[in-house]
């Protein structure tokens, strides 16, 4: 095996562990620092993640192709239905997801509200300038352009939060197209991961797509207040994040599995999400049994550092407690 | 002379110059395509990108040591697929073919050499990831390697047959058996041919992606042994190119320009070194 | 003479007999057999293939049928595939790569086989065929940076100003479009055209340009009217095999197209194919019916290219043995 000294990780010793991991891209960016970091630590063990997008993630789990899964949206009963051992699902971090767009001209940051949002996905809104749009942001020079909008192509987990959203907002998203990691866009252009949504919204003029946070922040994309429940145009932050994170802190199943869109309360960001790795309980191999839950255990105590720098919110102290007692579930 | 004498020559001249015009675009397009490579890959090309591995999005000084590496196993394993018998298949084709089976294979051969690498993609998860449960550079190398014999079977027949049959003849005058002909003069003639039609070949699966996809998949790190996944230069351009990120984007040229330095000095010279192409 | 075959007689089976075990001793029976083993490997591959795909998809084929094929909807919740939108996007992006890469690689190719001196001819065909040998996932970044962004600032706009009065040119202009899935698939299949018309077309006799010459035609009246119409059924035979070609590119067409399984009229439309959909969802399709969709897909696919190819190359072997005459 190349061994290079130089290089920034060397070569596995012998008697390494290799995990593979695939799913959302919604936490990629803390996940190759989380796994990277870690490697730095345990310099044997390598777990490779692959953002291929939280339907991706569950597939490859119930496959079994994959040691474990990365998904933003909990798994539906059908799903764990399939799966020959139960999944475990683990919350790792707190997530916003953000309207962006690309609107040359502006100088302000949009405001939007959640029927708006709803309109211009089902393709009832096609240009900036729409009154809707103007109602809202009173002040801002709104151009004439045609309104790009840009989707998800794969199954998403990112999809399933914003279309949670959507739904709880807007009577008609619901009826005509629901909640769901692949839902039937009525119109718009694909992206591959957030990746892909990110970078065509940054080359495409008129475009807007929803996406991650550290994504907008990372590309240094603009990206809109969203109204909340409470009826206040909240922007993404970790404030905002936390606040919609701590309404479900005391009453989370013992599952995990939670819906934190439209959270109540006056400072909570709108449309944030937990999101889960997906680890099998019974795990057959001791080696890598002993990795994940030495991993997991990280995560929730030294991971949890290094959300914050990257706009993600760590998980409020009950449900880290929790997630401590579930570990012994795994076998 | 008459006004249509006229017009013909003239139609004459004009409608050559649009010819010579395609035929100026197309070799304009490849000059274009590699400055254009050379220009935005190499100014990303570093000695930190070749031996270090991937970083994560934000964090600079990335690499692609593990896809180079990962490649060069896919494409090792794939041929030692897929050279060998394509190698003895044409052999089979150019020595010993009676009848129509030799038609039929030649046919099937130019057949599967057509099929979408992305079927043969499906093929090889079906039959070694599903099973393996384990996305694998094993995996990727079936696919590959697959892909690999119809052309090895042309190729070395195609080159087989450029002996002259008086070469045959004439070992087997000396009272040589028929397999002793083939090892002894008949490849060795053509060895030039055969090893040609072999780099071509690898050289033509070196930049496949889709097959890889869901083979052999990808990997941040080093990919240990033949049975886990591992990166590789096509689908890291791919990946790195439909993200967001800047120094991804870079980093996607430089893997471009290698992926595209490779496979074309390996056609150069193969084409080139057959120019001389009658065996003696 | 003798027209019945009487049974071999003794001798005659004696030789055969003697051949044979001369054969077996110095192992060119063991080779005969290795290297058929070898060559019929290709069928095998070929039925496996076959075969997988098939069984593999067959819930899918049974519980769809032939509404498959001409549903619009791809819907992966519901359980409804319909293919039409991606054959859609397949069809017509390589409709459209044909209708710019076959005039421009027949007039190359006549350019490299009439007019060009041998030595130029051959070094710019070498020259052409290396840009065959390029990867797909090339064209396709070339696709995105380069040719996506010039589509919608300049290409599009363009033609909507000019030929904007056809549905074809109409609609929002992304650049992320069929059209630019046909543009790239043009340069990728061009080459061969060129190839295989020039070979085709220095395959004409040249006492057929010499009659035409000797007529008082022009060189391009002979080139056009009798050398060319002489290749055509090659020339086809090569637009073929470039079309099956361009049917199953995968990675260029899919970073350049869009991703939209949608059936638009214009070409400004993001579309779909059957390989982009294949590599996009097939890593994350949840659910064995999910799966077998994309595999059916992957045998229309299959079964598109593997008939298209099959005739082309029929059509070749015949026309080859009667117009070289041998």
């Amino acid at each position: 095996m190349v061994a290079l000294n130089s290089s920034v990780n060397a070569a596995p010793a012998p008697d390494a562990v290799m995990l593979n991991g695939a799913g959302a891209s919604f936490p990629y960016p803390i996940y190759a620092k989380w796994f990277s970091d870690y490697n730095k630590i345990h310099s044997d063990i390598q777990i490779n993640y692959q953002s291929i997008g939280s339907g991706g993630g569950i597939r490859q789990l119930l496959s079994g192709t994959v040691d474990f899964g990365a998904s933003d949206a909990p798994m539906t009963d059908e799903q764990l239905s399939q799966a020959k051992t139960k999944v475990l699902h683990f919350p790792t971090v707190l997530g916003a997801v953000v309207p962006t767009y690309n609107v040359p001209g502006l100088s302000q940051d949009l405001n939007f509200s959640g029927q708006v949002l709803a309109d211009i996905y089902l393709g009832k809104i096609t240009k900036w300038n729409d009154p809707a749009i103007a109602r809202d942001n009173k002040g801002v020079n709104l151009p004439a352009q045609d309104i790009v909008v840009v989707h998800r192509a794969e199954g998403s987990g990112t999809s399933y939060v914003w279309t949670d959203f959507l739904a709880k907002v807007s009577p008609e998203w619901q009826s005509k197209v629901g909640t769901n990691a692949s839902p039937k866009w009525p119109v718009g252009l694909g992206g591959k991961g957030n990746e892909g949504v990110t970078g065509l919204v940054k080359q495409q003029p008129g475009a807007i797509g929803y996406v991650e946070l550290i994504y907008a922040v990372q590309i240094k994309i603009p990206y809109g207040r969203v109204r909340n429940a409470a009826g206040v145009f909240v922007k993404a932050d970790l404030a905002g994040v936390t606040a919609a994170g701590a309404s479900v802190a005391k009453t989370m199943p013992d599952d995990f599995r939670v819906s934190i869109t439209n959270a109540p309360g006056k400072g909570a960001y709108p449309i944030a999400s937990f999101t889960y790795l997906l680890i099998p309980s019974k795990i057959q191999d001791a080696n890598k049994q002993k990795v994940i839950k030495n991993f997991l255990s990280w995560m929730l105590s030294d991971g949890q550092k290094a959300a914050e720098p990257l706009s993600y919110a760590r998980l409020p102290k009950e449900v880290v407690a929790k997630e401590l007692k579930q570990i012994s579930q795994i076998q | 002379m008459q006004w249509r004498d006229y017009w013909r020559r003239f139609f004459n001249y004009f409608m050559f110059s649009l010819t010579g015009l395609c035929a100026l675009v197309t070799v304009g397009v490849l000059f274009f395509i590699l400055g254009y490579l050379l220009w935005n890959g190499g100014s990303s090309l570093s000695w930190a990108f070749l031996t270090h591995l991937p970083t994560p999005p934000g964090e600079s000084g990335g690499g692609m040591a593990n896809a180079i590496v990962g490649s060069a196993k896919l494409l090792l394993l794939a041929s030692v697929i897929g050279i060998p018998m394509g190698f003895l298949g044409g052999v089979y084709l150019a020595e010993f073919g009676a009848h129509a089976l030799p038609f039929v294979i030649r046919y099937t051969a130019d057949l599967l050499n057509g099929v979408p690498s992305i079927v043969m993609g499906i093929f090889a998860y079906t039959i070694v990831v599903l099973p393996m449960k384990h996305f694998s550079t094993l995996a990727g190398s079936l696919a590959l390697g697959v892909m690999m014999i119809p052309i090895a079977v042309r190729s070395t027949e195609e080159a087989l047959r450029t002996v002259p049959q008086s070469l045959r003849e004439g070992a087997l005058a000396l009272g040589a058996s028929k397999w002793k002909t083939i090892a002894t003069v008949v490849v060795p003639a053509a060895r030039k041919g055969v090893i040609t039609g072999i780099v071509l070949d690898i050289a033509r699966v070196a930049g496949e992606t889709a097959p890889l996809l869901f083979t052999a998949f990808s990997n941040r790190f080093w990919s240990p042994g033949w049975n886990q996944p591992t990166a590789s230069l096509p689908v890291m351009v791919f990946t790195y190119a439909i993200s967001p990120y800047e120094d991804w984007h870079r980093q996607a040229w430089a893997a471009g320009l290698i992926l595209l330095s490779l496979v074309l000095v390996a056609n150069l010279v193969a084409r080139l070194s057959v120019s001389g192409r009658t065996a003696h | 003479m003798a027209t019945t075959t009487l049974p071999p007689g003794r001798a005659t089976t004696k030789r055969r007999a003697s051949a044979f075990m001369q054969g077996i001793r110095n192992g060119d029976t063991f080779a005969h057999l290795l290297t058929l083993l070898c060559a019929v490997s290709i069928l095998l591959v070929t039925l496996a293939l076959v075969y997988e795909l098939y069984v593999n998809s067959r819930t899918t084929m049974h519980k769809l049928g032939f509404g498959f094929l001409t549903g619009r909807n791809w819907d992966p919740v519901s359980g409804d595939f319909g293919a039409l939108p991606f054959i859609y996007g397949t069809l017509v992006t390589s409709a459209l790569a044909l209708l710019m890469a076959v005039p421009l690689g027949v007039g190359a190719a006549i350019f490299l086989s009439e007019l060009a001196p041998p030595r130029l001819s051959n070094a710019l065909t070498f020259v052409i065929e290396l840009l065959a040998a390029i990867p797909s996932v090339i064209y396709g970044l070339l696709g995105m940076f380069i040719l996506v962004p010039f589509l919608r600032q300049y290409g599009e706009p363009f033609l909507k100003r000019t030929l904007g009065f056809l549905p074809l040119f109409q609609g929002p202009m992304y650049g992320v479009s069929m059209l630019a899935g046909g543009l790239v698939l043009a340069i990728m299949v061009a080459p061969f055209i060129i190839s295989l018309s020039r070979d085709m077309l220095i395959a004409v006799p040249v006492d057929q340009r010499e009659a035409a010459l000797a007529l008082g035609a022009t060189k391009w009246e002979s080139t056009w009217q009798v050398v060319v119409p002489y290749a055509g059924v090659g020339i086809m035979a090569s637009v073929f095999l470039a079309l099956a070609r361009a049917l199953g590119e995968t990675m260029a067409v899919t970073m350049v197209i869009g991703n939209d399984p949608r059936i638009s009229a214009s070409l400004f439309a993001p579309g779909y194919s059957i390989a982009a959909v294949i590599a996009n969802e097939f890593a994350e399709a949840t659910g064995d019916f999910y799966i077998q969709a994309l595999i059916e897909l992957g045998l229309v696919l299959f079964a598109l290219t593997v008939v298209i190819n099959g005739l082309a190359r029929l059509v070749i072997i015949f026309t080859t043995q009667k117009g070289t005459g041998h």
